[in-house]
């Protein structure tokens, strides 16, 4: 059972050695590498959920002068949901890329990203957590320059750019926890870890980091050209999975390392920042003219959201409320990583059908894949957090925190920005009723519209009615 | 030797800072990728500067291992983006 | 795991599975269309009759299902959910039947068939909701449903109509949810309980109860079209009839009076909400919609306008009975829910008829049609005197028993006038169109006449159902004293609210 998370990490790196190796069979390995790691991130999830906390220490030394693979309900909950999307995309994938050439250079830099994905999610190391961070980052811009177009180099420089930056910030903090508290272990730290100026700087220092590569407002600039001129896939995975790794490292770092350390005020600066992502992210998404522009403003939006949570975390005290809107938090990233993703590639099938993404121009191709705008519909329907989603459960527990706390201002900002997220959905489901003739079939590429179906489905019905055992599984923790 | 030890620590992070500054504030892509480099080199002086355990013990090996991989790392990032930055010349003569 | 804990999710099933499974069919297969909606809709049927009896006998029927902490779905049928989802079920019978016929040769009937089974399980859902939280998400999946329907013909007014109501219903929607979530910080998980909960409160808390009080109620009044939230209800006029009849006597507007009912009975508390002071204002805010949506009637030429804002008054007569404190206004407000239902889908499939068959939109292009379509005509006319008040058609009992609760309530001084007032006008702009229909001279050439082969006046399928209806409307009235009409059931939810 515990080697199920080296099998997590194992599987997909020797995938895209085998994909690097054997291209003429690389989308074969791929599929069977893509399945049998999600049944392995499943396996871990009930592992968790009937064992408890999972623990691996790799070559068998012991956790301060090795590295240690650590597994809570976060990280397992994290990780089947990365497991489903990278599945679908993968199934995606294989049928969008109609090029031989580009599709043997992209499946070894996808299993590497899904790699580099596992490991930093089961990291309990924080130097680990550094190079896997950066083996993220360079594999997510090697995928995103793959078009090859000027606009999608400049982006995916911008992002490799931005995203070392973040990186080199955040080994200045993990130098500086080890240069105060000799360990890199993140359950020892979790321990010993008291207020001070080490501790301050630390925290600083890795946090700026962190949100370089989250794009929190007003460090999100790279985010918007980056994920709008990658291919759907990447898109898909850029917006669903990459940035919640990221996000995932604060909340560690936030809510279980530096637990001691956070001042309310800073906490308030996260809401602040988040809030003002929130209003600005919608607001131009509303105004966006391509679809992919506007998925990717309303990922800035949506994680602005997440952010919320962190003043209410902080106000709270320890109990069934906050535990009840840690859930909510988990749910809302769940939630949007199933919906964003299924969101692109719907997006995917639009603008290989006609061309573009343009939304005024998309009466004729909205109407002729009504599977595809289904997609789309449900796909909004979490991003809006109307019921049934998981994002409707998020959103009610963010609220119910915000009036708990006393904390208003949010509760404003929250109900603006679902007003915006519903313009700016409909707004692209309009042009689905026209009175274009309609197709014999509903599903016109099986192979293709199945997969978005299949993710926007979980964040709505599955996450919406089936949400419960998130909370349960969080209760597992380090 | 203390004030070695200090002095070490210092020009670390000054290099850091100055690598920061150059690249917040530079144009060119080549010059802020030259910077990231920089700054990567200061924060590893700071670790180098951490492993020392006194005159008399041998020096902490863990940040000495931290310091090759972050080498290793930095090497591979400044690759990718060199190609990147070449393929981009590129394309933008080719337009 | 009983039959009694899965009957109230069945109910809501069987319609939805079929709305979901027609998604996914070919545009031709017209026949299996046409046999997973009916069968839905009879099955649905038989399993309303069984709850309907259980019901009456004090059986519990219960579905709960936890979505996360302190959310609990649930799904429990008391005597008012089994008023709200008979009516539904019954005109979704005959809406089915109808829609089928008006949409012969449409295309999108797939899309069109499974949003309108969501929409119906939505509305049952809602109907059948056990707290708060459950209400609003049918609400929300009610708003979510009707879209495409309001939008459906997909032409650029059908678009902008239902970008407007879209507009208004989110908005209102979230409102409900903002108050709704307050309201759970503050009490803990609502439950709808006959008299209502919230006046074991400590009072520091009443003044957030005003102001949620003011959130929720505008929340479902953009639904239940109080003014000024009413405006998206003419713009949806551009959805193909069925969608107007079942809009607007069943489905939203009816789910806004409905919520507003739960809300003052059985999460407020009547006496509660009136000791606050929220009762009278509700009052007056319902009598000056009644007075509002009936002045605008009298200008309207286009006939399903008319009627449109005909229903905005006439809603707002569920809002009054609610706002008239004691039983027996409580009865006629609540037994309107069903008689307004009844009468204006009646009205709604007439008028769909006069389009479909002859092209007429306008009342001014009614001259004479009573002649050329006489049973139409006649559901129409009966409709309309059941709306204005005149027995035997059901209209009448609702309006005597406001008039006579607001006697008994010491309120008549300004509900009798707003009753006349409404009445008098009702008069106004349905008795012009039954003159012109019957008593003037056809005109030579109809606005777009089609040529039927049948006997008929037109399709049978178009005509059964606001004959049906039409006659339903009748007995209601006719046979209001018998044990098993309307008025004995809204009598028995009164008794049950007041604890009589």
């Amino acid at each position: 059972m515990i080697d199920i998370l080296i099998w997590l990490v194992a599987l997909p790196l020797a995938g895209a050695l085998a994909a690097l190796l054997l291209p003429r069979y690389a989308t074969a390995i791929v599929i069977s590498t893509a399945i049998a790691t999600s049944i392995s991130a499943a396996a871990l999830l009930y592992a968790v959920a009937t064992h408890g906390v999972m623990l691996y220490e790799i070559g068998g030394w012991p956790a301060g002068l090795g590295i240690a693979l650590r597994a809570d309900g976060l990280a397992a909950l994290l990780l089947t949901m990365s497991a489903l999307v990278l599945l679908a995309s993968s199934i995606y994938a294989g049928a969008y890329f109609r090029e031989n050439l580009l599709r043997s250079r992209f499946w070894p830099l996808w299993l590497l990203l899904w790699t580099a994905l596992n490991a930093l999610l089961l990291s309990g190391d924080l130097f680990n957590l550094y190079v896997t961070l950066e083996l993220l980052g360079l594999s997510a811009v090697a995928l995103a320059s793959l078009a090859g177009k000027t606009a999608a180099m400049q982006a995916a420089l911008r992002y490799l750019l931005v995203g070392l930056l973040g990186s080199m910030l955040f080994l200045a903090g993990v130098t500086l926890i080890y240069a105060g508290y000799g360990t890199l272990d993140m359950a020892t730290l979790s321990r010993v870890v008291a207020a001070g100026p080490i501790a301050w700087s630390a925290l600083a220092l890795m946090t700026v980091g962190l949100l370089l590569k989250t794009a929190l407002f007003p460090l999100h600039f790279w985010l918007p050209p980056a994920h709008a001129s990658a291919p759907a896939p990447v898109s898909a995975v850029l917006s669903a999975l990459v940035v919640k790794a990221t996000f995932y490292l604060v909340m560690r770092l936030w809510l279980d390392i530096f637990s001691e350390v956070v001042i309310p005020q800073v906490a308030s600066l996260l809401g602040i920042l988040g809030a003002a992502a929130v209003l600005w992210g919608s607001w131009q998404a509303l105004r966006a003219e391509r679809l992919k522009l506007l998925a990717a403003y309303s990922t800035v939006a949506q994680l602005g959201y997440l952010f919320l949570f962190f003043p209410l975390l902080q106000a709270l005290p320890a109990g069934a409320a906050r535990d009840a809107a840690m859930g909510g938090l988990v749910i809302l990233a769940l939630s949007h990583g199933l919906a964003k993703s299924g969101l692109f590639l719907a997006i995917g099938i639009i603008q290989q059908r006609s061309g573009h993404d343009t939304i005024r121009d998309l009466d004729g191709t909205a109407q002729r894949l009504p599977a595809t705008t289904f997609a789309i519909a449900l796909s909004g329907t979490a991003l809006i957090g109307l019921p049934p989603s998981g994002a409707f459960l998020g959103k009610w527990h963010l609220l119910s925190a915000a009036f708990s706390a006393g904390q208003w201002l949010w509760i404003i900002v929250i109900m603006i920005g679902t007003l915006l997220a519903a313009a700016y959905t409909f707004r692209v489901l309009g042009h689905a009723f026209g009175q274009q003739p309609y197709p014999r079939h509903p599903v016109t590429i099986a192979i293709e519209e199945w997969p978005a179906l299949i993710l926007t489905a979980f964040a709505t019905i599955g996450l919406g009615l089936a949400g419960a055992p998130v909370w349960q599984l969080l209760k597992v923790s380090l | 030797m203390l004030t070695a030890h200090w002095l070490y620590g210092l020009s670390g992070c000054l290099i850091m800072a100055l690598g920061l500054r150059a690249v917040l504030l530079n144009d060119s892509l080549l010059q802020r990728i030259i910077a990231l480099n920089v700054m990567g080199t200061g924060v590893f002086m700071i670790l180098i500067t951490i492993a020392y355990r006194g005159p008399d013990a041998t020096p902490d090996p863990i940040p000495h291992a931290l310091v090759l991989t972050g080498i290793v790392v930095a090497v591979s990032a400044t690759a990718l983006a060199l190609t990147l930055i070449r393929r981009l010349t590129e394309e933008q003569d080719s337009d | 795991m009983n039959f009694d804990t899965w009957l109230p999710l069945l109910v809501v099933v069987s319609s939805l599975l079929p709305g979901l499974v027609m998604f996914f069919l070919d545009e031709g297969s017209h026949r299996l269309r046409t046999v997973l909606n009916m069968s839905g809709a009879l099955i649905k049927l038989v399993l309303v009759g069984i709850i309907t009896w259980g019901v009456f006998h004090q059986h519990i029927y219960e579905t709960r299902w936890t979505l996360a902490p302190g959310l609990e779905l649930v799904l429990h049928a008391d005597t008012l959910s089994v008023l709200f989802v008979i009516l539904s079920t019954v005109l979704w019978l005959v809406t089915t039947v109808y829609a089928i016929a008006y949409l012969e040769k449409s295309p999108h009937r797939s899309r069109f068939f499974g949003f309108f089974s969501i929409c119906v399980s939505a509305t049952v859902g809602l109907a059948l909701a056990g707290n708060l939280l459950t209400f609003v998400l049918f609400y929300e999946l009610l708003t979510l449903s009707t879209y495409p329907l309001v939008a459906h013909r997909g032409s650029p007014e059908a678009l902008r109509g239902a970008r407007t109501y879209l507009a208004y219903t989110l908005t209102g929607g979230v409102l409900l949810f903002t108050g709704t979530v307050w309201l759970y910080s503050i009490a803990g998980p609502i439950s709808f309980v006959e008299g209502g909960t919230l006046n074991q409160l400590h009072a520091d808390y009443h003044p957030q109860l005003r102001v949620i009080f003011l959130l929720m109620i505008t929340g479902l009044g953009v639904k239940a079209a109080l003014v000024p939230l009413h405006g998206w209800l003419p713009q949806a006029m551009v959805a193909p009839a069925p969608v107007s009849a079942l809009l607007h006597a069943v489905a939203v507007v009816k789910a806004g009076a409905f919520g507003i009912i739960r809300v003052v009975y059985d999460v407020y508390g009547v006496e509660f909400t009136h000791e606050l002071g929220l009762l009278t204002g509700l009052g007056i805010i319902a009598a000056i919609t009644i007075i509002y949506g009936s002045v605008k009637a009298l200008s309207q030429d286009n006939l399903k306008k008319r009627l449109a804002y005909s229903t905005v008054s006439q809603v707002s007569y569920i809002a009054l009975g609610i706002a008239i404190l004691g039983p027996v206004g409580t009865i006629g407000g609540i037994v309107h829910l069903v008689h307004q239902g009844v009468m204006k889908i009646t009205l709604f499939f007439t008028a769909g008829n006069y389009a479909e068959t002859l092209g007429i939109h306008k009342v001014s292009e009614m001259d004479g049609v009573g002649l050329r379509m006489p049973a139409t005509t006649l559901a129409f006319s009966v409709g309309a005197l059941g709306m204005i008040g005149i027995p035997p058609v059901a209209g009448y009992v609702s309006k005597w028993y406001l008039a006579l609760g607001s006697l008994e309530a010491g309120m008549a001084w300004w509900v009798m006038p707003v009753l006349v007032t409404s009445s008098l006008l009702n008069a106004a702009y349905f008795l012009p169109i039954l003159y012109r229909a019957w008593f003037k001279q056809p005109v030579t050439e109809w606005p777009n006449e089609k040529i039927l082969p049948a006997r008929f006046e037109t399709q049978t399928a178009l005509l059964w159902p606001p004959l049906i209806t039409a006659a339903l409307a009748v007995a209601a009235g006719l046979f209001a004293a018998s044990p098993y009409s309307p008025l004995e059931w809204a009598n028995l939810i009164a008794r049950r609210e007041y604890g009589l």
